[in-house]
């Protein structure tokens, strides 16, 4: 299964993937529109180290999601190696923000909660995250699913 | 071919037929519901009476779930006996069941302490099951004064649920504060602050002394009249199956981290049950969905000849009242060091102990606190993380850079 992996050295810290993202999800075709003046709740997440790297942080869609085995609601499931919520089914009751290890479930603004399923429920079609980073720092392969 | 059979159809029973099905194909699953209703959602309810979701997206699985994993579920029965010797049930209609492995996924009942002049009330409900939630939206109408007994998170859901279609709700319990059994003082008065901006009533550190019909009088001397009674006072696990088998019980079903009892080849998940809670290091009834699943998984697979174990429970609780959100997760050991920041409408308090997180209390801010609950299930030495970044904001960049290769290079 391909996923999204980090390249640290090449991550400028330039915060692009979030606002990718943020837009991706919007559900809008202009992305000024779409992210101006408004707080943004990506999926993806840059961090920074006490030396200075930077690298950013969205769902590993586990081998043994935790996530998916905690969710109240029966919302989080994983297909074809991608775990997704069904929104329609989402409550917000937030227990999937508390057990993922990883801090890559994030609640929306709104009160629900929401993750990376790597753009294939969007318009785009492949993680805009990958396609907008300007250094290829953020990669989208195939890198073996751990036992 | 293997018979497997399922006490219950709650989560745990969920849990319990896609474990064995991760492992064998082919052996033939029997599911005993008590219940007239597929796996769903127990703790939906609240969310129901709110509007916020139906009966058709309470259920826990899709539709086709029992098919497709080559389940039988016999609704509308219960067992009565387990011969474990004999590797048998008999179920409330005189049938036996042989099995190969059993599962017992019994949960757990309302338990209502006695109450002087408790059977004068009309109008009295529990709060657990799909059938409660029904009679008692029943029951409601706009005008009704609802009386909760219990300011757990059962009694508390409840309220939130019903607030928009009832006049009023008072809210009592034996504790001096709300939610009692997950947050401490100072965490239980800013959520009882906020659920009383909302409209809910308390009366705490008191119990119900008599109903007079419509009308009780408290301990404390209060007196509430009210058109509708919901008993949330607490559960007990359902253990009387395990225990007349000759099976080890004591408050909940004795289970290992492979999920077995006492009992040859019977098994056991779910609010039923008692294990091991690495923050307090005890052993304890944890009525929690997310581990009823992962028992209910652990326990499939053993019984299927797999090999897994659940061994890093612990106590946790997502839960929100009107828009302020809670998590709290582990224990606060006697003697922890805390670390806390607060102001009017949020709080976070860290419990530390011998150099692990043990467990910890946020209301308002619900960043990425996964990262927390991870350091006290992986017990992680906090000398090995920059804990004074963590304690501010929980991040992966605290961990370490071998962690984060780990995690973020490779899959996981």
């Amino acid at each position: 299964m391909k996923r999204i992996y980090v390249k640290e050295e090449w991550c400028l810290g330039c915060h692009l993937c979030e606002y990718n993202c943020a837009f991706a999800n919007s559900g809008m075709t202009d992305m000024v529109k779409a992210l101006r003046g408004k707080t943004i709740y990506p999926r993806i997440q840059v961090e920074q180290d006490e030396n200075g790297v930077t690298y950013a942080v969205s769902c590993r869609h586990c081998t043994d999601p935790v996530c998916v085995k905690s969710c109240i609601a029966g919302a989080l499931s994983k297909k074809d190696g991608v775990i997704e919520i069904d929104h329609s089914k989402c409550v917000g009751c937030l227990t999937c923000v508390l057990v993922c290890p990883y801090g890559a479930v994030i609640e929306d603004g709104s009160g629900v909660a929401q993750k990376c399923e790597l753009c294939m429920k969007n318009s785009c079609g492949a993680p805009a995250c990958v396609k907008g980073c300007p250094n290829g720092a953020i990669v989208y392969e195939e890198r073996g699913e751990a036992e | 071919m293997k018979h497997y059979v399922i006490i219950g159809n709650g989560v745990a029973a969920a849990g319990c037929i896609e474990g064995i099905r991760s492992v064998d194909s082919e052996g033939s699953i029997t599911v005993i519901s008590a219940e007239n209703h597929p796996v769903y959602c127990r703790p939906l309810i609240s969310y129901y009476l709110e509007k916020k979701t139906d009966l058709q997206r309470m259920n826990y699985r899709s539709e086709s779930f029992y098919k497709d994993h080559g389940v039988t579920v016999l609704y509308g029965k219960t067992a009565d006996r387990i011969d474990a010797d004999a590797r048998q049930i008999t179920l409330n209609s005189g049938e036996v069941l042989p099995y190969d492995a059993l599962c017992c996924c019994t949960g757990s009942s309302p338990f209502v302490p006695p109450m002087q002049g408790l059977d004068t009330v009309q109008s009295k409900f529990s709060f657990m099951t799909i059938d409660d939630t029904l009679a008692l939206e029943n029951a409601v109408m706009p005008d009704s004064r609802v009386l909760i007994i219990g300011a757990g998170l059962i009694g508390l859901k409840c309220a939130e649920g019903l607030h928009n279609r009832v006049k009023s709700i008072t809210v009592c319990d034996l504790a001096p504060r709300v939610l009692s059994s997950i947050l401490d003082d100072r965490c239980a008065a800013l959520m009882q602050k906020h659920l009383e901006k909302n409209g809910i009533s308390f009366i705490l550190g008191t119990s119900a002394k008599e109903f007079q019909g419509n009308h009780v009088i408290m301990q404390n001397g209060a007196e509430v009249d009210f058109d509708v009674l919901v008993l949330a006072v607490g559960v007990r696990a359902n253990t009387a199956l395990v225990k007349n088998a000759g099976g080890s019980v004591s408050r909940g079903i004795a289970v290992d981290d492979a999920c077995r009892t006492s009992l040859a080849d019977v098994y056991a998940a779910g609010d039923c049950t008692e294990y091991h809670d690495i923050s307090s290091d005890t052993v304890k009834v944890m009525a929690l969905m997310p581990n009823a699943y992962m028992q209910g998984h652990t326990a499939g697979v053993n019984m299927a000849g797999g090999q897994a174990v659940f061994d890093n429970a612990i106590p946790m609780n997502s839960i929100g009242f009107f828009g302020l959100h809670c998590h709290t997760a582990g224990s606060q050991r006697e003697g922890c060091e805390m670390y806390e920041e607060s102001d009017e409408s949020h709080i976070k308090r860290l419990f530390v102990k011998d150099d692990r997180l043990t467990g910890f209390m946020l209301i308002g801010h619900m960043h990425r606190t996964g990262i927390y609950t991870a350091l006290i299930r992986n017990r992680t030495p906090l000398s090995s993380v920059d804990f004074a970044r963590l304690k501010i904001e929980p991040q992966l960049a605290a961990m370490g850079s071998a962690y984060r290769d780990k995690v973020l290079k490779g899959a996981v």
